[in-house]
């Protein structure tokens, strides 16, 4: 019994040292007890934002890498959420496209209520080669529909990706902005015409 | 006013000055030499705003207040009643008498409780300060945290409640929610990303970017006039995510904090920082 107390002892300077440690295993209903201490009073109609939806579950549980049934599962129920325009019609402005790219208003809690809200798109796509204000974290988008060469087919899959993103790509980072009736109809199809437009910036 | 104050409040103004506009035609190793002579210049105490709160935060320490009239002199911050020196680095931590683990504003609060007697309603309706109105707890912070300047993140990870709230920690930094389907790793689990031009430092290991990070909080936020602390971070995070406003001083974001206390483990404290 004496031989574990160097053990004992080697165990508690590593449990004391400026080193990280690894994070063990925690049940899921623990964690959801401390995200309820930090948003369990969030405000009326806000509390959905909370609650996981069975896609955001699983990319957590997955950590964005789900196995390729999961991926599929996935895919194939957010592909049910995408709603094409009924004229038809996929290409709006792009002039408002861009406001709509530039633009980081809304849903913010700081927000006033009615705040339109943007897309965001340059927090994390570069876009226009004229924009130098651009983030890293999505891929870049500079002359997109000139590089598809403006193929109708191409402007629908953008219009379905800015729609739900995880009807193209499971557990993608990109927010489902048409699902989470972030932007509205058309918006999107003015943030597709930034995209699509051979006149837009992004094409230049 | 004591001739320290004065000159923050000098260099204050300077701060808060436009910056002159830098040519765009400028070499990028000038614009590069001009931003590290800014930084020397805000990293010295003596033109640091955030030193205001670290000297309200000292007279508010040692202030006598509440039902029982007494100073918070006789806090424990974990390392014995009143010792703040390495205090800050090892926080949030398991305390026996509450038997929670909590970061230091949910133990201040605490303090002011049990030992003060002081009713913190009126102060934890704005936690936060804003224009005119400074916050206590801000205050505090930068006081008690300035106090382990030059010294290591050690965290203080033993006691099974310290183990669960880091196992929490992690699985809220990677937890995926809210109309924009974000979580804290969506932004900060991947080296060089930016949003626009701000680089995301990575938080979702050890390195040295997070002990950075970690090792720079409270800090005085030139774009707010104020010096913020780790709370109002997480705040300010969730607010840009979409998501609600999350519980000041909540469990929830002491297990965050201590997530990433954990991958800051080793890092040196500087504080208050001074950030965009």
């Amino acid at each position: 019994m004496w031989s574990l107390i160097p053990i004992a002892a080697l165990v508690l300077m590593f449990a004391l040292s400026a080193a990280a440690q690894p994070a063990g295993k925690i049940d899921p209903a623990t964690v959801e007890s401390y995200v309820k201490s930090a948003f369990g009073k969030a405000k009326d109609g806000w509390e959905n934002r909370v609650q996981q939806d069975e896609t955001q579950r699983v990319c957590t549980q997955y950590r964005n890498e789900p196995p390729a049934p999961e991926a599929d599962k996935i895919v194939a129920r957010e592909k049910t959420t995408v709603i094409f325009p009924a004229d038809g019609k996929l290409i709006g402005d792009w002039k408002a496209g861009q406001r709509i790219a530039q633009s980081g208003r809304g849903g913010q809690f700081s927000d006033p209520p009615g705040t339109a809200s943007g897309g965001n798109c340059y927090a994390c796509h570069q876009m226009s080669p004229a924009e130098l204000s651009f983030g890293t974290l999505g891929p870049p988008l500079v002359h997109y529909g000139r590089a598809r060469k403006f193929d109708p087919d191409e402007a629908k899959a953008a219009y379905t990706r800015v729609f739900n993103s995880n009807a193209v790509l499971a557990c993608s980072n990109m927010p489902r902005f048409g699902y989470h009736n972030v932007l509205t109809e058309q918006q999107i199809k003015d943030v597709v015409a930034y995209l699509f437009d051979p006149a837009s910036p992004v094409n230049q | 006013m004591n001739v320290h104050t004065l000159l923050a409040i000098l260099v204050a103004a300077l701060l808060l000055a436009p910056p002159a506009a830098l040519s765009q035609a400028a070499s990028d190793d000038a614009s590069e030499r001009e931003i590290e002579r800014y930084r020397a210049m805000i990293g010295d105490p003596m033109a640091n705003p955030g030193y205001l709160n670290v000297d309200r935060g000292e007279t508010l320490w040692s202030t006598a207040r509440g039902g029982r009239n007494v100073s918070l002199e006789r806090c424990d911050l974990g390392e014995g009643p009143g010792k703040l020196e390495a205090a800050y680095g090892k926080l949030p931590r398991y305390f026996a008498d509450a038997d929670r683990v909590m970061d230091l504003e949910q133990r201040l609060l605490w303090c002011m409780d049990k030992l003060q007697g002081f009713d913190a309603t009126e102060l934890l309706k704005r936690p936060f300060s804003s224009t005119g109105r400074f916050s206590e707890m801000e205050d505090l912070v930068a006081f008690i945290a300035n106090k382990s300047n030059g010294m290591k993140i050690q965290p203080q990870i033993a006691h099974p409640k310290e183990l669960e709230a880091l196992a929490a920690g992690e699985a809220i930094f990677f937890r995926r929610s809210g109309t924009m389907d974000f979580s804290c790793a969506t932004c900060h689990a991947e080296d060089g990303k930016r949003i626009r031009l701000q680089v995301l430092p990575p938080l979702h290991e050890p390195g040295q970017q997070a002990r950075d990070t970690m090792g720079s909080w409270p800090t005085y936020r030139v774009s707010q006039s104020a010096t913020r602390t780790m709370q109002h971070r997480l705040w300010d995070c969730y607010r840009q995510m979409r998501m609600p406003a999350p519980d000041y001083a909540s469990d929830g974001l002491t297990a965050l904090t201590l997530y990433l206390m954990n991958n800051a483990a080793g890092g040196t404290i500087q504080v208050p920082s001074i950030k965009r």
